[in-house]
């Protein structure tokens, strides 16, 4: 079903929100992986807030869906999501990177309530995230689990081999979604070790693809019902996004894969996110 | 002695024997007949570790992801996550080696409750030489925080030790062979505990601790030592190298004052590592060494030939044994005279 008008107002304020949330917790924390954060804010929000179900007063809930962050080093933007929808409250992010804290750069699921996976090395996501869809299949309950990719570490072969195995099972109550930002810490994907093209890998590999603008919450909404419809065939969601999306000055810049913001700066790239949305 | 015995039994087919290596692909079976949340999983090697048991039994909580290790661990770590208590066999080399990581990060940094039955470890799978042996696996394991890592003497503590892994919540590493192995054990009753050593000869002029395909041997030794060298030789069993048994170690450190530890494994950071780092921390000192393979790459052939060749079996301990006991330890300040 299509987005009405006030859900998809509700959305992108929720997004902005997010993305001004981020900009704190950058801050906060010294410095974190800003850019790809911010290009997968509009992927998570409309998950969290549309269409997964989970319950913030009891995070073990056995059927509740699942969502794991393969590009673990982004936890600066699901961690204010998570605090967002009440699994644990904001102002503990204050501690972000800071000695002891249950919040570093990539997050720790055994000390950040709601999450789902420990994450970070990359390439580990969609193998946690079969073995989580397989579970469900053994248990007989019908959540979904939700796996966020980055593109760079499309790179990895145990990626592949999860996207095999996968499809060899026929699993589609695994959604993994790509965050297609086209960048990585060295440069461009294409030009540090190119992926293309990506859609007809998937495809080569047993699965349907939908390839969409991934800052589009009418085709995130879409691509996202549809992956939930799937019978036979898995289906894998190519966002296209740009990373630092959001944030003028740091938009398609491959200098923001990670970088540090003075009380200036969060003051600029507030300013943007406003304008932008 | 048995050698001639023990090489039969592994060059020639020994339906008693593979009997024997079969046992803990029916524990597991029994257990998840009692157990629905566990699920076997392997990487095309359902056959050769014996887990394809329980695919008989349950189709449906078994996944043969093919030859995919990474994707192996990361989807038991997954499940593990979600409910279930997967049971994961492969080949040694390639749990500890190709998937450390995983076995690291997803499963042991989540303290999953993921058991790992790693087979074809040290030297059992001889003639296919080092790309398949695996003697580094114990020292990689013992360095992952909230691991546990058992080495059965046989196939009938196998049957223990994997009983004991399902009872216990979080990950373990059980380390076996071939399962052609000749067994030490007649029967599974004699008290398996996870991080508790077995002793199984008692002794007072030396302590062989051994673990793995070297309890029996050790035993042997001991035996052959007390008739023919009137040599007073205690054995313990350590089945689990971590946690390792620093009340048993200490206790036959002062007992003996003369430790040889025995085991399938490269001397650096295995069995015997583990046991000088109690010996050294505890202050207690005594004569002390190591049999193991000795920091290079195994050699190519028949597994008993193997031991032979690495002093792991009974005739290379009875030497070990002797070389130790000629040497002098004693509590005083003239170092020349001692190891």
């Amino acid at each position: 079903m299509p987005l009405s008008d006030s859900e998809l107002k509700s959305l992108k304020e929720k997004a902005a929100k997010l993305r001004n949330d981020i900009v704190d917790v950058t801050f906060w924390a010294g410095g974190a992986h800003i850019g790809g954060a911010m290009s997968m804010v509009d992927i998570i929000t409309i998950l969290y807030n549309k269409f997964m179900k989970f319950d913030s007063s009891n995070p073990d809930l056995e059927d509740r869906d699942r969502f794991v962050l393969s590009k673990g080093h982004t936890g600066v933007g699901l961690a204010p999501l998570l605090a967002e929808k009440g699994f644990f409250d904001k102002e503990t992010l204050k501690t972000f990177n800071q000695f002891n804290s249950p919040f570093g750069m990539h997050l720790d699921s055994l000390k950040v309530r709601g999450l789902d996976a420990s994450t970070g090395s990359l390439g580990h996501g969609m193998p946690i995230s079969l073995g989580m869809a397989l579970a469900a299949r053994v248990k007989g309950l019908n959540y979904k689990t939700y796996c966020l990719i980055g593109d760079g570490e499309m790179n990895e072969g145990s990626n592949w081999e999860a996207i095999m195995a996968a499809a060899h099972y026929k699993v589609t109550s695994l959604i993994p979604i790509v965050d297609f930002n086209k960048r990585m810490i060295d440069g461009e994907v294409k030009d540090i070790m190119s992926i293309d093209p990506l859609a007809d890998k998937w495809k080569a590999f047993g699965f349907d693809v939908i390839e969409i603008n991934g800052h589009d919450f009418n085709q995130l909404n879409d691509a996202i019902e549809k992956a939930n419809a799937a019978v036979d065939r898995p289906v894998v969601i190519i966002a296209n996004t740009i990373k630092g999306k959001g944030i003028d000055f740091m938009e398609d810049q491959t200098k923001w894969h990670y970088g540090s913001i003075d009380s200036t700066v969060v003051e600029k790239a507030k300013a943007s996110i406003a304008a932008n949305s | 002695m048995s050698k001639e015995i023990l090489g039969t039994t592994w060059t020639v087919y020994d339906a008693d024997t593979l009997t024997q290596a079969e046992i803990y692909g029916k524990v597991l079976t029994d257990l998840g007949k009692s157990n629905p949340n566990i699920v076997a999983l392997t990487a095309d090697l359902a056959k050769s570790t014996k887990i394809g048991k329980f695919q008989d039994e349950f189709p449906e909580r078994f996944f043969n992801v093919g030859i995919a290790e990474q994707n192996l661990f990361g989807v038991a770590a997954g499940m593990a996550k979600s409910g279930l208590l997967p049971v994961v066999s492969t080949m040694a080399a390639f749990a500890s080696m190709r998937a450390a990581e995983q076995v690291r990060t997803d499963i042991c940094y989540q303290n999953l409750n993921v058991k790992i039955i790693a087979t074809h470890a040290g030297l059992s799978f001889g003639s296919a030489g080092s790309t398949h042996h695996c003697t580094e696996d114990l020292s990689i394991m013992r360095a992952f925080p909230n691991m546990t890592v058992i080495v059965p003497a046989d196939g009938i503590e196998t049957a223990n030790a994997v009983r004991a892994a399902i009872e216990y919540d979080g990950p373990v590493y059980i380390r076996i062979g071939r399962g052609f192995e000749p067994t030490y054990y007649e029967n599974e009753d004699y008290g398996f505990e996870i991080g508790k050593a077995v002793k199984l000869r008692e002794g007072t002029d030396i302590t062989i601790i051994a673990t793995g395909i070297g309890v029996l041997q050790a035993a042997e030794a001991a035996d052959f030592l007390k008739e023919n060298d009137d040599i007073s030789v205690e054995v313990i069993n350590m089945h689990t190298i971590k946690p390792i048994d620093r009340e048993a170690i200490i206790a036959a450190v002062k007992n003996s004052r003369r430790i040889l530890t025995i085991e399938e494994h490269n001397t650096f950071g295995g069995l015997g590592s583990a046991v000088a780092e109690v010996i050294v921390e505890s202050g207690v000192s005594c004569a002390f060494e190591k049999v193991g393979i000795p920091d290079e790459f195994s050699i190519v052939g028949y597994p008993e030939d193997l031991y032979s060749h690495y002093k792991l079996d009974a005739n290379g301990i009875i030497d070990k044994v002797r070389e130790l006991m000629g040497k002098d330890f004693e509590e005083d300040d003239n170092w020349d005279d001692e190891v």
